[in-house]
Order: C-alpha cells, then structure tokens, then sequence
C-alpha cells in the first residue's frame, strides 16, 4: 500500500496515513472516469439541445477540475466553447460559525453573465446536498439564472435536503461512516475514485 | 502543510509566522472579487457583532471596517471616543468590558497608547483587531501594503521597498518592516535622522539619509506621512525643506525606475512628502491600497471572528 504515499497530493497525505491502515475499494479506475465524464458530456449536450446558454460552474475544489474536463469533452462533440466559472461555496456554509477548523477560502471565479443561462453546477461528490444548497444561494447572488442543473462523478446517497442530480456518473451505495475519495491527475497525480472503511 | 488560524485577535505583524500572513493574503485575494460583484455581500459573518472602538480620530480606517464587516453581513457598530464615556472617565478596560457584555464578538480598536490592543486583548473573550496603537503598529495597513505590492509585482522576494519620511513615529512603518521582512523584501528607511529610530537597523532593514542615492534602485516608494499632529517638537527645519529633501517630486520621480509604485497610507499632505502630480501619476497605487484594504479587513475580521472562544 506504500504507494499511496508516492500517489497522492501533499494535502492528501492525512488520508493517506489512513488509507494505508484500512483497506480502500476501488469504484472507478482512471479509464472509467474518462467512459463517465465523456457519458455526462452527451447528456447535458443532449438534454440542453446544445451548448446555447449553457454554462458550466464547477465547486472548488474538485468540482472544477471535473468541470474543465466535461467543458473539454463537449467541446470535442459540438467543437464550441462553454463557459466556465469556478465557485468557493464556504462563505454560504450552513455550519460555518460551528466548525473548529476554518476552512481556506479559495478563489471564486465567475466572468460571465449569469442571468437567462442555464448553469451547469459541477461538483465531485453528492453526499447530504449541504454543499449544493450553499452553493444554489451563491449562484443567485451573482443573478437569475434561467435554470440550474447539478452534475455529479458521483452521488453516494445519504441526503439531507431535497436536492438531486440531473447527471450522474456513478451511483454508489455507501454506509455514512465511508469516506468516498475522488482523485485527479490535476490535483492528486492520478484519476482514481476510492471508497475507505472509515470504521 | 496548510495553515490554519487559531488566533482570536490580530493584534500585530510581529506575532505573525510567515505562513500566517500568506492565508491572510489569500483570504484576502478570495475576498476582494466580493466587493467586485453586483451584489456585493456574502453570508458569512451573519449574526455576529463587530464594534469599531476608535480613540483616535479617524474616517478611512473606521470606514474601511465598517464596509468590510458588511460586506461578511455582519452587524457593526461604532463608539467614537468624544462621545463614549471614556470622557467621562471611565478605564479602557471598563468601556471594553462593557461592549462585550452585549455580546460583541470582536472589537475593532484603535488608541493613542502603544500595547493598547494586546492589554484589551488579554482583558476580554471577545477577540480585539488592532486598527492602530500609539507608534507601535497598525497592523492591516501593514497587510494591505504588502497585498497591493504582491499585487503589483507579482511576488515579494528581493523586491525592494524604501519607506520614506517619519519612521520614528509611525506604526505604519512598523507594521511594514515586520511583515515584508518575513515575506522576503529587502527594506530601506530613508528619512532625516531625527525621525529615524536609533538601532532600527536591528530589525534587519537599512538605512539612508539621501534619498536620491537610493532612488534609483527601489521597486516601490512607500511614502508615510508627515504626521504634523504626532510630533511634539521640531524634527526638521521646515516643512519646505523637508520637501525639497524627501518629498517626491516630478523631479525626483525621473531618477526612479520607471515600473516603480508610490504608496502612501493617507492622508496625503499634498506638495508636502508627495507632489499632487505624483500622487495622481501613473505609478501611484494609493487608491488600490483603499480598494485593498477593505478586502485585507474582511479576511482579518472573517479569521478572527470565527475562532472559538
């Protein structure tokens, strides 16, 4: 299990310590990220009928690395540009005043005009919407869009609010003690999504 | 290895580790595109309290933390000393004490006594931002400085800064002095000798009286004001002639490089330390400092205020 060592980002080097006591399950391997996000790219293509208005906004940190890559595979279908903005969601946590540890707040990155698009929310991993709904009250504050749509790698179950995705790469069953770990190249040397035994 | 803050109070640069002013910098960074939103407000300091405890007068400080702790929708209000019961008699400690007793959770202070903020910050649960004691520092000047001059040119290492004018009484300087110092700058002071402190150099910056020897040579002139009102005897001859010596004229800007910046705290003494036409120039980043500012106190005011107590 060494190599998790080798394998992951410095900020990652906590879970790793973990990871190498308790054993991890691979659910999707680099060549399966690629088959999914490439899936997702047809299916908003497919349900927005194009790229007209549309605009992908990707959660930091994760999230926006998926959301350069869907914003690429749809660029390689209908060969157009989508826009892309990048959103830090902590100001509008639920639980901010409540965590001991402060999180970093990271750039928020939106160049283009909201209203009258539909927004293509992009996050890594759906788990008690929490995240989502922080994100939602973000979004409006930058204006109306026409409609917003939420994209997901994946979605473990577990929900907290009445919030769903519109496109899903993997569904996976998870108990509430698991912590699902998604992995990019970008961020973490290489694409990988693993469940650990957090028991 | 990711920093995190700990720390209820802000009280200088000094007590700050090098990685502890970079997330304040960062923070800052993320926060400054708040303000430039149409919408100019996020959630995050909802339903908490701020005071602005001002002893000494000041508008640009005490505005600039007012808007940042709006801009976190966070309540803020303000004690000024001329109406507070401090002129009645009461003991800073009382008064601050008083303040917390609603509630407060961070008091924003500025006093003319260097140490005024470390004392109420050991007196009191609520956490204490330093806006500015006696000639001690004044600590998010300090930060805001160096964010606009990372800013401007793009890193902090071997860049050289020269702080011009009244180094004895400024906290500014201070301030300068231990942040840029441990980000990496290289500082000069340049003044007349009767306004620079002696031993100052054993804060590792050096010293010059010429000016225009060293002008030529330094990516940004932090120009302090002279503080007419802070100085209890004749530091130098005349006002003229501390122009003519250290003010920065059209003159003197040519034998400056020409990507050099001008920084001034405010406010400008205009024909004074800073020619109108300099201060107005191209290479005057005054007003990023003011815009700067305001996105420097939100992430102090955001750090601060979130720790537990």
């Amino acid at each position: 299990m060494g190599f998790f060592f080798a394998a992951l980002g410095a900020d990652e080097s906590a879970d790793a310590l973990v990871a190498d006591i308790a054993m991890d399950k691979l659910i999707l391997d680099a060549p399966s990220i690629d088959r999914s996000v490439a899936r997702m790219a047809h299916e908003i293509l497919e349900k927005n009928k194009g790229v007209e208005g549309l605009a992908l906004v990707g959660i930091q940190t994760r999230g926006v690395t998926l959301a350069k890559r869907l914003a690429d595979a749809m660029e390689s279908i209908v060969h157009a540009k989508v826009p892309l903005g990048i959103l830090d969601i902590n100001l509008y946590r639920d639980d901010l005043t409540r965590v001991s540890e402060q999180p970093i707040i990271r750039k928020t990155e939106i160049n283009f005009d909201l209203d009258n698009k539909i927004i293509v929310l992009v996050d890594d991993v759906l788990y008690t919407g929490r995240t989502i709904r922080s994100a939602l009250d973000a979004l409006i504050d930058f204006g109306r869009p026409k409609r917003i749509e939420l994209a997901v790698l994946i979605d473990r179950g577990h929900r907290e609010l009445p919030i769903r995705a519109d496109f899903v790469g993997k569904n996976i069953p998870t108990r509430e003690e698991e912590l699902v770990h998604v992995h990019f190249k970008e961020t973490d040397s290489k694409d990988e999504v693993v469940v650990e035994d957090g028991s | 290895m990711e920093v995190r803050w700990t720390r209820k109070d802000l009280l200088s640069l000094e007590e700050l580790s090098k990685e502890e002013i970079e997330l304040i910098l960062q923070t800052a960074e993320s926060f400054k595109e708040v303000s430039s939103r149409e919408i100019k407000k996020v959630p995050a300091l909802r339903g908490k309290t701020i005071a602005n405890l001002f002893f000494e007068p000041s508008t640009r400080t005490r505005t600039s933390f007012e808007i940042a702790a709006k801009r976190l929708s966070a309540d803020i209000v303000n004690f000024s000393s001329s109406d507070s019961s401090t002129s009645k008699g009461e003991s800073l400690r009382d008064t601050a004490k008083n303040i917390e007793a609603m509630h407060v959770d961070t008091i924003v202070m500025r006093h003319s006594s260097s140490g005024s903020a470390e004392y109420l910050a050991r007196s009191i649960r609520a956490g204490v931002v330093n806006a500015g004691d006696g000639i001690h520092e004044h600590p998010t000047q300090g930060l805001l400085d160096i964010f606009t001059i990372r800013e401007r040119k793009k890193k902090l290492e071997w860049i050289k800064v020269c702080l011009v004018g009244d180094i004895l009484h400024s906290r500014v300087a201070r301030s300068n002095i231990w942040g840029l110092k441990k980000l990496g700058a290289k500082i000069t002071v340049c003044g007349p000798p009767t306004l620079i402190p002696t031993k100052i150099e054993e804060l590792g910056v050096e010293v010059c009286y010429d000016l225009d020897k060293i002008i030529g040579e330094q990516d940004v002139l932090n120009i302090l004001r002279i503080q007419l009102e802070r100085q209890k005897g004749a530091f130098f001859p005349s006002i003229r002639e501390y122009a003519a010596e250290y003010g920065i004229s059209k003159e003197r800007m040519k034998k400056a490089k020409p990507d050099v910046i001008i920084m001034h705290p405010g406010p400008v003494n205009r024909g004074v330390e800073l020619a109108s036409e300099v201060a107005d120039g191209d290479r005057s980043v005054i007003l990023d400092q003011v815009t700067n500012g305001v996105a420097v106190r939100m992430a102090v005011l955001f750090l601060t205020t979130l720790v537990e107590r």
